[in-house]
């Protein structure tokens, strides 16, 4: 046994309530409050996951959110949680935590043999070796043999994750001496504040450092600190990461709340920031520091102090700063027998008690095979040791800041970089700032509130930590193997090769070797990584600079950033007020341009039943529910000089009762939408629009309403969902709307093709306009989306007599595609113009402006070879064309595109298949052929009139 | 993401809005406007690093504005409405 649990002790552990979970298969003990981390310790656990590349028995090096080692996937009653710190991870009784990159587990781990050919497989080895024929061929197995921790594909939330936004004025990042501070002095000042800590308590330092605050103890003062903000109203967060500053101040957190439940995201938006984020203690330099039971010193104290867990029997505490000394002395004083080895050789502390210190010496390897067994000195010096506790300086958790745009300052004295330049609404206190004692610390607290200070500082009454440090970075050169980026196996030698192949620029050091791209970002390495640059390349240390700091600080689960935004919260789709009715016939629903709509009805096979649907609707008469189409109003004095200015037609001349057809284009002339116009009086227009353009077009009207009529001169109301209309089409249609009774004549002298009537049904006002998309006579009924149900049950009634048929959208794609009638986006393209359409006459005509006009007379716009909409016939008994098959020219032995199928389908009526396209100068050429090449198979369709169906249009009026 | 100020809804989240162009872009009318007159009007965009003067129109009042930004660090100077509108 090396590590242990002690007797009595652990600030954070409830001893009251012990329990158990699995780790690599063995039973782990611990208690409530203990980390996976600190209860791997107490097991004494060495090895606790295997490395990225080399698969090197790692062990626990910190005790917070920077560990690049301790990665553990975590399952159990919960689906699988990959790469989860155990540091940070609450221990849970029945939890399941298997090390990462480790088959089976990490103490016997197959893959073990690779680090033999370490000096083989250096940085950019695989980007070398595997190039011919293609890194492609390699990748798998190589990714296999690599990596972390393992995605669980059948992974599902139980439970979407809760996303919270939060207004305060100041927020406080970092629940340490200075993070307390700052808040209760913000709360004083009367701002309502928000604290947040990554750790499962309130404390940072506080909670394993010595210190005494007005005269009372560290802990006294956490506690009532906290209190007192939690009396106040001010929410404070523990377990709660901090992970980005985004614009304008957003900071994102993610909560964990160790159990069951899925992280919380909370979107925060604080007028002030205060980042009391502390500072990480870096590795120090020697061959072989990777070892597992070498460690961090601070985080040896923390699981001492915190968890009762003393990390060694004879321990090695390793410095080049004046931090470690109250470590050795913990360490000594719970028990261990601790040698301390100080690089510095001058000013330094004295000797704590029963600590043997060796000064002006450094480690210069460690030894060892699954656990270090002792280090040896830079002279000679062997000392046996199961665990080595080491501070390498510390780097002040500066990222936040850089996020949101703040520059560092390199401060030779701490070696570190500190906050630079001020950044508006943003300050930083304690530690993260570079403070060292706790005097220092509560005095950049206060000057980090914003506005004049109101309350009372809290002052340091005990001892004080003193901020001696000679920064001992990686040297060129070193014997064996000095890892500096942990969780990515990067060693100063690979540092080397980048500067020897040029990879200098700190951006290319960290692209070539991986430096700082792991899960932790290089939270323990970069800076290590960066002067060692330098000093290969002969610069200094914030002339090699710091990579990028961006957003997330921590990895953030994608569930807590989905939250509840998954199917069809993600993507709403619009849904017709009957389709509880459709359903009850047995309509087969599919998504059409964002609306949910029946495709066909009755559940039979799909083609015969839409076939089918489209006979029988030119036989006698379909009922089709047409709610989806656009119904915007466009009101006011200037309405009519509006709608011509808004269409290619002109729509002024419309009498009111009347419809017209028309087509919006866009400014470069493109054909947008088209569709209805009905003018229902002087100063009142519909805009019937296609469904799936109506928020598209409504947006249009309203920049120009706004941009050039004015408030006052129209108004614009998209009605879209407050009607519904219901369609009656067919050569029965006017039968059948008589035996309804709509309140109105539906004499054809009354009510002709292209007007509008206004009738009542059941003391609901009705419109009826007798507009078709279908070629046969037909009758569009508008009302009350919430009245719709009793008219449909009427229609449906009424349409037994005649054999009425419910036809979905496919059939209707059928009836419009024989009469020709384009849809736009399908028939047409981002190129195609009015006139391609045949619609030449506004563009010929019109002398008033209108949206686009310019557009229609550039060269372009008038050449002779524009794609042209046309009909595609194929022999009798050949199947349809394939949509997308293109008309190709044998020009030579290339072949050129000379346009394309827009549309094809069997029509019922007809008895065989009919096309749209747009063919080059297609418009001149009725009566030729074109070959149609699809997926290499060539066929001869005749280009012909777009209308296959009724061309004098009879049929509307029959 | 940023807050854009409606000059109608106050500060909102940036997602509420989208863009609708440089502001001061006026429409020439005519189908003889010059041709490069029209392209310019069409396609060309200042697209300044630092401050610009854009047409912003926030999806949920459907108010159209113009708005005063830096494009390099994002601050927010200025959003005024349109002629005609009612800003309070
Ligand atoms: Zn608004």
């Amino acid at each position: 046994m090396s590590a242990k649990r002690l007797q009595s002790g652990g600030s954070a552990i409830d001893r009251s309530r012990p329990l158990s979970f699995s780790f690599d298969g063995h039973t782990v003990t611990g208690f409530a409050g203990d980390t996976i981390a600190s209860a791997l310790l107490a097991n004494d656990v060495a090895v606790v996951g295997r490395s990225f590349k080399y698969h090197r028995p790692r062990g626990i090096w910190g005790a917070g959110v920077e560990e690049p080692n301790a990665l553990v996937d975590i399952g159990g009653a919960t689906p699988t949680t990959p790469n989860t710190r155990a540091t940070t991870e609450a221990a849970r009784e029945g939890l399941v935590a298997r090390s990462v990159n480790a088959t089976p587990s990490a103490a016997t781990d197959r893959n073990a043999f690779l680090d033999r050919f370490s000096r083989f497989i250096p940085a950019a080895f695989y980007y070398k070796t595997f190039m011919w024929p293609d890194w492609h061929m390699f990748e798998p197995r190589i990714r296999a043999m690599a990596g972390l921790g393992t995605v669980d594909a059948g992974w599902t939330p139980k439970q979407p994750s809760a996303q919270v936004n939060h207004h305060c004025d100041v927020l406080v990042v970092g629940a340490g001496p200075a993070g307390l501070a700052a808040a209760r002095l913000a709360s004083e000042a009367g701002f309502s504040t928000m604290l947040v800590d990554d750790q499962p308590r309130a404390g940072g330092s506080l909670a394993h450092r010595d210190g005494e605050i007005d005269g009372r103890s560290a802990a006294a003062f956490v506690e009532e600190t906290v209190a007192a903000l939690l009396a106040a109203g001010h929410p404070v967060l523990q377990s709660t990461t901090a992970f980005g500053i985004y614009d304008h101040h957003l900071v994102g957190l993610n909560q964990r709340h160790g159990d069951d439940r899925p992280d919380t995201l909370w979107r925060v938006r604080p007028r002030h920031i205060v980042l009391a984020t502390g500072a990480i203690e870096r590795p120090l330099p020697f061959a072989n520091n990777d070892l597992p039971g070498i460690m961090s010193a601070d985080a040896a104290l923390s699981y001492l102090r915190r968890h009762a867990v003393l990390v060694g029997r004879r321990i090695v505490v390793a410095t080049n700063n004046d931090s470690a000394y109250e470590v050795a002395s913990a360490l000594a004083a719970a028990g261990a027998e601790v040698t301390l080895v100080d690089s510095r050789a001058r000013e330094i502390p004295g000797a704590p008690a029963k600590v043997r210190v060796v000064s002006g010496r450094r480690i210069a390897s460690a030894r060892g095979t699954m656990r270090v067994e002792g280090v040896t000195l830079d002279d000679g010096t062997r000392l046996d040791a199961d665990s080595v506790a080491v501070s390498g300086g510390w780097t002040p958790t500066v990222h936040l800041f850089c996020q949101a745009r703040g520059k560092l300052a390199w401060n030779e004295a701490r070696a570190a970089f500190l906050p630079g330049d001020p950044v508006k609404g943003i300050s930083v206190a304690g530690a993260a700032a570079g403070a060292v004692s706790l005097s220092d610390v509560f005095a950049t607290a206060a000057k980090a509130v914003p506005g004049e200070p109101k309350g009372t500082v809290p002052r340091s009454t005990g001892s004080e930590a003193t901020a001696g440090i000679v920064a001992a970075w990686p040297s060129r050169g070193a014997h064996g193997r000095v890892w500096i980026d942990y969780q990515n196996d990067v060693t100063a030698k690979d540092v080397e090769l980048a500067a020897r192949e040029n990879f200098v620029s700190v951006e290319h050091l960290k692209r070539y070797t991986t430096l700082g791209m792991a899960t932790d970002q290089g939270k323990t390495s970069n800076l290590a990584g960066l002067a060692l640059m330098a000093d290969i390349t002969g610069r200094s240390v914030p002339e090699v600079g710091t990579t990028t700091y961006r957003p997330p600080f921590t990895p953030v689960p994608l569930a807590s950033f989905t939250g509840s935004r998954r199917g069809e919260l993600m993507a709403p789709v619009r849904r017709l007020p009957l389709e509880n009715v459709h359903r009850g016939d047995s309509g087969v629903f599919q998504e059409y341009g964002g609306w949910l709509r029946p495709a066909y009805y009755g559940g039979g096979e799909a083609d015969r039943s839409i076939q089918d649907e489209a006979l029988r609707a030119r036989q006698s008469v379909a009922l089709f529910d047409g709610s989806t189409l656009g119904k915007i109003e466009v009101i006011g004095p200037d309405a009519a000089a509006f709608v011509d200015f808004i269409y290619y037609n002109t729509m002024s001349t419309l009498k009111p009762g009347r419809c017209r057809y028309g087509f919006m284009l866009a400014e470069n002339g493109v054909v947008f939408d088209d569709g209805i116009l009905v003018r229902l009086d002087e100063h009142r227009f519909i805009v019937s629009c296609s469904s799936s353009h109506v928020a598209a077009v409504h947006a249009r009207l309203e920049e120009w309403r706004q941009d050039r009529f004015g408030r006052a001169a129209v108004y614009i109301h998209n009605a879209t969902a407050e009607m519904a209309t219901l369609t009656v089409s067919g050569p029965n249609a006017r039968k059948l709307l008589e035996t309804v009774g709509l309140g109105l004549s539906l004499d054809d002298a009354d009510l002709p093709h292209m007007a509008m009537g206004q009738g009542i049904h059941d003391g609901e006002p009705v419109r009826v306009a007798r507009v078709s998309f279908t070629g046969d006579r037909s009758y569009e009924i508008s009302i009350r989306a919430d009245r719709a149900e009793p008219l449909w049950a009427r229609l449906r009634e009424a349409g037994k007599a005649f054999d009425a048929v419910l036809i979905g959208l496919e059939a209707l794609m059928i009836l419009r595609a024989e009469k020709g009638y384009i849809v736009i986006g399908k028939d047409t393209d981002g190129t195609t113009l009015p006139h391609d359409l045949g619609v030449e006459g506004p563009r010929a005509k019109r002398q008033n402006e209108f949206v686009g006009r310019r557009s229609l007379f550039t060269e372009e716009a008038s050449r002779g070879d524009r794609l042209q909409f046309v009909g595609l016939a194929v022999p009798e008994g050949e199947a349809p064309l394939d949509t997308g098959a293109h008309a190709i020219l044998r020009d030579g032995g290339n072949l050129r595109s000379q346009g394309f199928v827009t549309s094809s389908y069997m029509s019922p009526a007809l008895g065989r298949p009919i096309a749209l396209g747009l063919i080059r100068r297609g418009a001149a050429r009725h009566g030729e052929s074109v070959e149609i090449q699809h997926l290499g198979k060539v066929r001869t369709a005749t280009i012909a009139a777009p209308c296959a169906l009724d061309p004098a249009g009879d049929r509307l009026h029959a | 993401m940023q807050l854009f100020p409606c000059p109608f809804c106050g500060p909102r989240d940036e997602t509420e809005f989208h863009y609708g162009g440089d502001a001061g872009n006026a429409r020439p009318d005519g189908a003889d406007v010059p041709i490069e007159r029209w392209a310019n009007y069409l396609h060309m965009r200042g697209n300044p690093k630092g401050v610009a003067r854009e047409v912003w129109v926030h999806m949920n009042c459907s108010e159209f504005f113009v708005m005063e930004r830096d494009t390099v660090t994002h601050e927010v100077l200025s959003s005024t409405a349109l002629d005609g509108g009612h800003a309070q």
